[in-house]
């Protein structure tokens, strides 16, 4: 079966790049634009990996994952989260937050699916 | 176009955005009208584009975004103070970001000393006391969300220099004789509280190639005991030599934190690996087996939707998050359409709205009676029609805010050269005029802020000696007053030094020595061809461009300049802008047998002249009097070479208009046929300019006819009077 990512990010450029290495690996996507609307999103679509920015507006990386890992229907589902490299202690604080792995950006289109791979059947 | 260059197309159409953002937030900051928001949205917006620069390896973008980005991140966590500096400091940095996009996208020319200047300056603004504040951090925005794990049921994990050496380079490889990997492998409950799978990690180690996984369950209790988010399995796995210690590590990347890992190599047998006492060899095939019937706390996502509502944590979540988003109008849904498809949509509606002109023309030269149903439903089509066109129209008015913050950048540079204190305060920034109209007034608003600037403001010293501040203020305001966009540039200097500038008119030839003119008119002599009141020409705003450069920009789009200037108080310019160029509603008026249109903006009134109004002034001038001040009347036919008669003023129709700095005139026609909307047609495209006409435009019975530029005709007839061979003419 088709895997579905949910992408959330606040940069149309990173959007449409993870669609275009997700699709291209045979994953179904769907987008949202910040943490409100990836939690909108999970309304109606449980997907089977959320990739998620940590800097955007409304609701930010952190506040997504906390959300996402409080709600019983939720807290199973994967987080990857989208960092640069020199942010050791974004990556620790995702951590925290409950973020399963994460991606370094800029992100190599194999990487990124190993790395959803690492995390989900 | 493959889909990387698409992408990084998308990617500098947001980078323009970005700057946008960053620019008006740093502006915001500087204003000390900024919130904890606006200092998060500045770094998003340099963030992203560092990201994005990333994924295209534009380096040079990445390291200076990179620098400027550290730096907002210490002011955003307080490790920095805001500084009134530190923030120039800042919007210098981001003209230098915006330049450097520029260049990664187009290949412009780049001045890298400026920018490893900006990034040597950034580098030593975060220094002083960077490193405390990067182990503090805390990001105001996140803070609130509660660092606090306990909330969330799973412990945090400290995590120390040691423990990332331990991890990274605990366990190198011995180079000297390799045997098989042994991985043993204990996952701690935060390890699935994070949605990580044992199974999967063990699957994607199993990929890798020939391995042995053993399950330890020697530590799973009673079910009664059963924690079900416990953690109770470990695994040793058995790798053959021929596997990369990286490549196994890699697979655990994401869980080091939140288990026990032992890579090591041993050519022993994998049962002595470990110290566990008691410990099965399972097949690998009968762990998924075993992790079911253990109960471990990953649970299995149900993929369906719930029906039922009841308000979850997460919907509270997002009840706030909507709230804060009701704050923020840029959530609005958006499509991008490419240039040319919207402006084939307003040519076609210009020829749509030609044709039912003509159509309700022909309607009523048959003799259709108005009340009947083809007349009706003419009608109909002509509200339609006019709707369609004002929809069309909207989708090319854009807000004016993206010049105005261009401006800031340019009285940034020119008070840096000049060495004067300038503040930028602009009003209207949302008021939407045609794209086009907004593209053409860049380079005119540059040269009037320039201006403004270098020879409105006084230097701060003499500033302070009129009482007034230091800091000289440089006003822009976007406007909309009937149907035209009002942009006012104004400083609050010395006004024009009319006595000098009547001198250097005088001392070029353009005025007459004995010229009487009034204050306004010594005004308007800057605009004059080849005028330029500074003694040198500056660095600034002298580069041979005067302001009759910026008067022929501003009429060529159909718009007006004037001015206004008081000794000691400033100087406005004043542009009156149409909100598009495709359409204008016009007064269809006949001179000589010709048809013309008049712009309806300009007109003030029509009447019919009275014998006693009308005198004569000097051979060739006629004024009119209209309650009581006396204006000057133009004949049109006589002025656009019709014919070579005066008209008779008592069998025409004055038409009043006011003009540029709103002086009246009268224009003298022959009579009105109606008032009409006209599309225009550029004539100068396949023509050429001609003394008298802005454009022309088909009318409802096919003709063509010329739009009247009533500001040149108005403007002609004054210097005319004004020009020394006139003068000389008049007085004889």
């Amino acid at each position: 079966m088709k895997k579905v990512i949910l992408t959330v990010d606040d940069s149309r450029t990173i959007r449409e790049m993870l669609r275009t290495a997700l699709s291209e690996a045979g994953m179904d996507v769907v987008q949202a634009e910040d943490g409100v609307q990836g939690l909108e999103v999970l309304q109606s679509t449980i997907p089977n990996v959320i990739v998620t920015d940590i800097n955007m507006p409304r609701l930010d990386g952190f506040g997504f994952i906390e959300a996402v890992r409080s709600n019983d229907q939720y807290r199973g589902i994967p987080i990857l989260v989208l960092t640069t490299e020199s942010m050791d202690e974004k990556k620790d604080r995702a951590r925290r937050a409950g973020a399963t792995g994460w991606i370094v950006k800029p992100f190599d289109p194999a990487k990124l699916v190993s790395a959803i791979n690492r995390v989900a059947a | 176009m493959d889909t990387m260059a698409a992408i990084k197309q998308t990617f500098f159409q947001e980078c323009e955005e970005q700057l946008a953002e960053l620019e008006s937030g740093l502006l915001a900051i500087e204003r000390q009208e900024s919130d904890s928001e606006t200092i998060n949205a500045v770094f998003r917006a340099v963030h992203s584009i560092k990201g994005g620069a990333g994924a295209f390896g534009l380096d040079e973008l990445v390291r200076f975004a990179h620098t400027f980005e550290t730096t907002l991140d210490l002011m955003r966590s307080n490790a920095l103070d805001i500084t009134h500096n530190l923030v120039k400091l800042m919007l210098r940095a981001a003209d230098g970001l915006a330049d450097l996009v520029r260049f990664s996208r187009d290949g412009t020319e780049l001045d890298r000393a400026r920018i490893a200047q900006l990034h040597a300056e950034l580098t030593r603004a975060a220094s002083g006391d960077a490193a405390p504040a990067i182990e503090a951090t805390p990001a105001p925005a996140a803070a609130d969300q509660g660092d606090g794990p306990d909330e969330n049921g799973f412990t945090p994990i400290r995590f120390s220099l040691e423990d990332l050496v331990a991890a990274d380079f605990g366990s190198l490889p011995d180079e000297a004789p390799k045997g098989p990997l042994v991985v043993s492998f204990r996952p701690k409950p935060e390890l699935y509280a994070k949605a990580n799978d044992a199974l999967v990690l063990l699957r994607e180690v199993k990929r890798l190639g020939d391995v042995m996984i053993s399950c330890d369950i020697s530590e799973v209790p009673l079910l009664t005991e059963l924690d079900p988010e416990g953690a109770y399995l470990s695994w040793t796995i058995e790798l053959d030599p021929s596997i990369e210690e990286s490549a196994v590590r890699e697979v655990f990347e994401f869980v080091t934190f939140d288990c026990e890992l032992d890579v090591s190599t041993k050519a022993i047998e994998p049962s002595q690996a470990t110290d566990t006492a008691d410990f099965q060899v399972i097949p690998v095939t009968d762990i998924a087996a075993m992790l079911a019937e253990a109960q471990t706390p990953v649970e299995s996502v149900p993929v369906t939707p719930q029906p039922e509502h009841k308000l979850t944590p997460t919907e509270t979540l997002i009840k706030a998050g909507m709230a804060q988003a009701a704050a923020q109008s840029s959530q609005q849904t958006t499509i991008r359409v490419d240039l040319d498809r919207v402006d084939r949509l307003i040519d076609l509606v210009g020829e749509l709205v030609i044709n039912q002109s003509m159509l309700a023309q022909r309607v009523t030269e048959a003799g259709i009676a108005r009340l009947s149903e083809v007349a009706v439903g003419l009608d109909d089509l002509e509200h339609l029609t006019r709707e369609i066109q004002d929809s069309v129209m909207a989708i090319r008015a854009q807000p004016v805010r993206p010049i105005f913050q261009r401006m800031s950048r340019v009285v940034r540079e020119v008070a840096d050269m000049t060495g004067k204190s300038v503040r930028l305060v602009t009003e209207g920034e949302n008021c939407e005029v045609d794209k086009t109209v907004i593209e053409r007034l860049a380079d005119p608003l540059t040269h009037m802020i320039r201006n403004a600037i270098d020879h409105g403001l006084e230097k701060p010293e003499y500033r302070v000696a009129a009482g007034k501040s230091e800091q000289g203020v440089v006003r822009m305001t976007a406007a909309h007053r009937s149907g035209r966009v009002i942009i006012e540039v104004s400083d609050d200097g010395a006004g024009i030094n009319r006595a000098r500038v009547r001198e250097i008119a005088v001392g070029k030839g353009i005025i007459d020595p004995d010229a009487q003119l009034s204050d306004g008119e010594i005004d308007d002599l800057i605009f004059a061809p080849g005028f330029s009141t500074a003694s040198t020409i500056s660095d600034v705003s002298g580069r041979g461009v005067g302001m009759d450069v910026v008067k022929r920009s501003i009429q060529a789009l159909g718009g007006r300049i004037s001015i206004s200037s008081r000794p000691g108080q400033g100087t406005t310019f004043t542009l009156s802008l149409p909100l598009t160029l495709a359409v204008l509603d016009g007064m269809v008026v006949t001179v000589a047998g010709q048809t013309l249109v008049v712009p309806l903006t300009a007109i003030v009134e029509t009447l019919q002249p009275k014998q006693q109004d009308v005198h004569g002034m000097g051979e060739t001038s006629r004024v009119i009097a209209i309650r009581g001040s006396f204006l000057p009347l133009i004949d049109i036919g006589l002025q656009l070479g019709y014919r070579e008669e005066e008209a008779d003023p008592f069998n025409s129709v004055a038409i009043m208009v006011e003009s540029e700095n709103r002086t009246q005139s009268a224009l003298l026609v022959d009579g009105i046929i109606g008032q009409q909307q006209v599309v225009i047609k550029s004539l100068e495209t396949n023509y050429g300019h001609v003394f008298g006409v802005a454009a022309a435009t088909i009318l409802g019975d096919g003709r063509v006819a010329v739009i009247l530029d009533v500001d040149a005709i108005v403007a002609g007839t004054r210097s005319e009077m004004n020009r020394p061979d006139h003068r000389k003419r008049s007085a004889a």
